[in-house]
């Protein structure tokens, strides 16, 4: 015991050693110290503010909608969730299952390609489904033309089963990832152990793989759910009521930001919940991790099996990726020379403009945090750098009300205090900027910058500091030479991360940007609620093929 | 004794690549057997034939006198009665330690099942552990789980897979005792797969030696290091190095450290250099052979020693400049440089015919 404490003394020392050299600011340090308390506070503070409206005074825009529509949202919240969570897991689950474990036509292929859905945000797919599939679409043309009839059998789109199955297409691959890494870890050896055990291939993934990657799935499931809660562009496609459309309605059609907040705290609670069974499920994760077995051991199938497993994956990723690119190729090409305008060009810019200084400011936070973490590992610098990258959890348009709230009401204090002072009408000095955009941006993605980042300083040990320290590296010198040659794959996945998924971002920018500020994603949510899929064509695409970069970057990282 | 596994010239494949090539040997009941070779050998894939997990291309594996491998048969894996311990031992990490052993009982009853789990527990010294996960457990323990999950099915017969390498040297010596005595009390049939024949010398009855996808060598530990069959067996077994000779009638041969004999009905088929005079051999020198005898007129030069506590390995050099090893005992310590008596005190003669270019050229 004694000893033991020596040695901890000593290590402590070493890495107050480390510390002091690495950053001779040594005056400076409680910089370093603050910043990751800083974060968490900036994200408690939209947090607390929601919650902080339920103590207010309801207005009659409130009780208006507790009485008529509270209760449709929450019962289409909650079958679209169990719809997708199904669809999801069901397809997630089993095409991981077949791709990691099975050797079929097209097997490699598939195991990558089937990410590909990722790379079209669902509300492009919502909408590519709806000109496909709806009265006037193609199909149904068609069919009426062949048949010569009216298709009163034809599936309603606008309802429950539409945007289900749209969320289903482009969210099972969450699932699908996170079930296949679990596979591809225990997959085959452990269905070996089984088999010595005397079980057969079907009894193995009921009785050990699928327990073990229960964990794992979950996880997928968890963020499943989370995007669907936070789905405001599909939703709103399909006309399906849900909490984000109401808190967007409330505030630019209702005009009550208050009855907004209120709805915003009641998702709030519910992403909470998930927070915490997700938080469970990460943590069983970790100590039931094993060696990855080779691509070698797979189990190569033959004569219908076969095909029947080429066909599985072939029709989802056709319907998922293939369809809707077609779809929107044929569109874009179309409408060209019409969407390729000064405007189109506005938007591009805003929407890469917007997307390279959040990003800018995200990864320079997710820096900074990871570096905290390293200098000072106590337990409250650990905690609130947990809260700084929760924000990830809270829907873009919760994120949207929770900043503007306060920001407004700053704007409005400053306003008035320059009037008494100087007399001078500071009007609306900050809701008038892209500030408060960036700041709900850093919040939502620091999680996505944050991750990369802190894996690759994960790779840089103490020992690697102390080699450098060895060689007389110290300060900048060490980090020059050292961590940042290290850091850099970091720091670049972080940047393409967020970059991307600043620039589908549609809630977030909806709501708060500046007059004149509009995206490419706002401008497919103009388009799309008036029905102009063909126009809405060229801003996808664009997206579409932004999105395609860090599917690229994860597929790599998937195959190695 | 009966046999219990019989391989018959099997043959396995990846692609075009040969990877088993005509491999036989049998197994008794009760027998531990152990397959031993570098890397790359081929030793794990038989073992993976064995259990059902790779098809044979040709020959066949029979199981108490039942073929379960053929080319274009294959019984599957859950139907053979094989238990298997792997390397890195593949618990299962979400369920506790009595749950992995009871995992293979998911035929028995409740009872019956509780009372087996218990039973192997006590075997194998994890009673007080039953309810903890994997994680929490020792490398040893671990292996000990993996022994006992194997074991609880009754199986016909057990396969180790590299059982040892994940621990720590000093665990690895006991364990491997440890393990022979489990196996030995409840009269299991078992293959062990090692490159390292310590544990195969402490734990195996019969060890084959392989390289390259065939068995050089199916014998005892004792014969392996006598008696090698060739000189690839002679090179991975112990230390020693080949001296050159002559013979000069069956039996007899003239080396620099003077003539060795050997009793001709001791022959071993393979090794029929020896008995054809004239031949120019060589002849394994290992380093218990060389005994220092201070009156000897036979004299060597000190190079290189080796201590090794009851005994120093010396490197000696002779007259002709040919290099030899010696292992003296630590009382007498020589030091480099230094030229000592020695005799040879060989019991066995095993010689190869020479090597030469033309022999490595065909």
């Amino acid at each position: 015991m004694h000893v033991n404490n020596e040695k901890y003394a000593a290590v402590e020392e070493k890495n107050t050693e480390i510390s002091r050299s690495l950053f001779f600011l040594n005056r400076k340090a409680n910089f370093w110290r603050l910043t990751p308390f800083l974060v968490a506070a900036l994200i408690l503070i939209p947090v607390v503010v929601l919650f902080s409206s339920f103590l207010m005074p309801t207005d009659d825009v409130w009780r208006h909608l507790v009485e008529t529509t509270l209760s449709s949202l929450l019962i289409n919240t909650f079958w679209l969730s169990v719809g997708v969570v199904a669809g999801t897991s069901l397809f997630g689950v089993s095409l991981a299952w077949l791709t990691a474990i099975y050797e079929f036509p097209g097997s490699r292929f598939f195991s990558w390609a089937l990410l590909l859905p990722l790379a079209i945000p669902a509300y492009v797919t919502a909408f590519v489904v709806l000109g496909l599939f709806d009265y006037t679409g193609p199909v149904q043309t068609a069919l009426r033309a062949w048949l010569g009839s009216e298709l009163t059998w034809f599936p309603d789109l606008y309802g429950r089963g539409g945007v289900t199955v749209v969320m289903i297409l482009a969210f099972y691959p969450y699932v699908y990832l996170m079930a296949r890494n679990a596979f591809l870890t225990q997959g085959k050896r452990l269905l070996e152990v089984a088999q010595s055990l005397g079980l057969n291939h079907k009894q193995g993934f009921f009785k050990v793989a699928l327990p073990m990657a229960r964990p794992w799935i979950a996880g997928g499931i968890m963020l499943t759910l989370m995007e669907t809660l936070a789905d405001f562009g599909t939703v709103v496609v399909f006309n399906y009521d849900t909490f984000t459309t109401a808190i967007y309605k409330a505030w630019f059609g209702m005009f009550s930001l208050p009855a907004a907040s209120q709805l915003a705290s009641l998702l709030i609670i519910l992403v909470f919940a998930l927070i915490i069974i997700e938080q469970q499920f990460r943590a069983r994760m970790r100590f039931a991790e094993m060696k990855r077995s080779s691509r070698a051991d797979r189990i190569v199938l033959t004569g219908w099996k076969a095909r029947a497993a080429t066909c599985f994956p072939a029709s989802v990723l056709f319907f998922a990726f293939v369809l809707p690119v077609l779809q929107l190729g044929s569109w874009a090409a179309h409408s060209l020379i019409q969407s390729l305008d000064q405007r189109y060009l506005e938007f591009l810019l805003h929407s890469v403009l917007l997307s390279a200084i959040a990003t800018l400011i995200t990864c320079f936070v997710a820096i900074l945090l990871v570096y905290a973490v390293r200098l000072y590992s106590d337990t409250f610098t650990r905690i609130a750098v947990r809260i700084a990258t929760i924000g990830y959890a809270l829907p873009g348009a919760v994120l949207a009300v929770g900043i503007f709230i306060p920001l407004a009401w700053l704007d409005n204090q400053l306003n008035e205090w320059m009037l008494m002072l100087f007399q001078i009408e500071t009007g609306l000095l900050i809701q008038g900027t892209i500030g408060v955009m960036l700041i709900a941006y850093m919040i939502r993605f620091l999680a996505v910058g944050h991750y990369p980042i802190d894996s690759s300083m994960q790779r840089i040990t103490r020992s690697i500091d102390e080699a450098a320290l060895g060689f007389g590296l110290t300060g900048w010198a060490m980090l020059r030479s050292i961590h940042l040659p290290m850091l850099k794959t970091g720091i670049f996945t972080a940047a393409t991360l967020v970059f991307v998924d600043v620039m589908k971002e549609m809630p977030i920018t909806l709501m708060t940007r500046p007059f004149g500020w509009d995206t490419l994603a706002v401008r497919i949510f103009s388009l799309t609620s008036e029905g102009e899929w063909q126009q809405a064509a060229l801003p996808a695409v664009t997206l579409v093929l932004a999105g395609l970069i860090p599917i690229i970057l994860l597929m790599r990282q998937t195959d190695k | 004794m009966d046999t219990l596994l019989k391989l018959d010239q099997i043959q396995h494949a990846y692609g075009k690549q040969t990877i088993i090539s005509h491999l036989s040997f049998d197994l008794k009941k009760g027998e531990i057997g152990c397959l031993l070779g570098p890397s790359g050998c081929g030793k794990t894939t038989v073992l993976r034939c064995i259990a059902g997990f790779e098809p044979l291309v040709g020959g066949g594996i029979l199981l108490n006198g039942v073929v379960v491998s053929r080319g274009n048969f294959s019984l599957p894996p859950e139907q053979r009665h094989i238990g298997m311990v792997f390397q890195d031992y593949a618990l299962f990490p979400h369920l506790t330690v009595a749950a992995n052993i009871g995992f293979g009982l998911h035929h028995s009853r409740m009872a019956e099942r509780t009372q087996r789990v218990a039973d192997m527990l006590q075997i194998v010294g994890l009673a007080e552990v039953a309810n903890k996960y994997p994680h929490e457990l020792s490398g040893g323990q671990q292996q000990r789980v993996a022994l006992a999950r194997a074991l609880a099915p009754h199986p016909d017969l057990l396969l180790l897979d590299e059982p040892f390498s994940n621990l720590d040297i000093s665990l690895r010596e006991r364990l491997s005792l440890e393990i022979r005595d489990i196996l030995k009390n409840l009269h299991i049939t078992a293959i062990l797969v090692t490159h390292d024949q310590d544990e195969a010398f402490s734990v195996a009855d019969v060890i084959g030696v392989m390289h390259q996808g065939k068995i050089m060598q199916w014998d005892t530990a004792y014969n392996l290091y006598h008696r090698p069959a060739n000189r690839f067996v002679a090179n991975f077994i112990g230390q020693g190095v080949f001296l050159p000779g002559r013979v000069l009638s069956p039996g007899k041969i003239e080396t620099e450290l003077g003539i060795l004999t050997e009793d001709i009905y001791h022959q071993c088929e393979l090794n029929d250099a020896i008995y054809h005079p004239g031949n120019e051999v060589e002849v394994l020198i290992r380093p218990d052979d060389i005994v220092y005898d201070k009156e000897s007129a036979l004299q060597a030069i000190v190079t290189h020693k080796a201590f090794r506590g009851a005994e120093i390995l010396y490197t000696l050099k002779l007259a002709s400049g040919k290099i030899i090893l010696s292992l003296i005992s630590s009382r007498y310590n020589h030091t480099i440089g230094e030229k000592i008596g020695i005799r040879l005190e060989a019991d066995h003669l095993v010689g190869f015919k020479k090597e030469n270019y033309t022999d490595i050229q065909k």
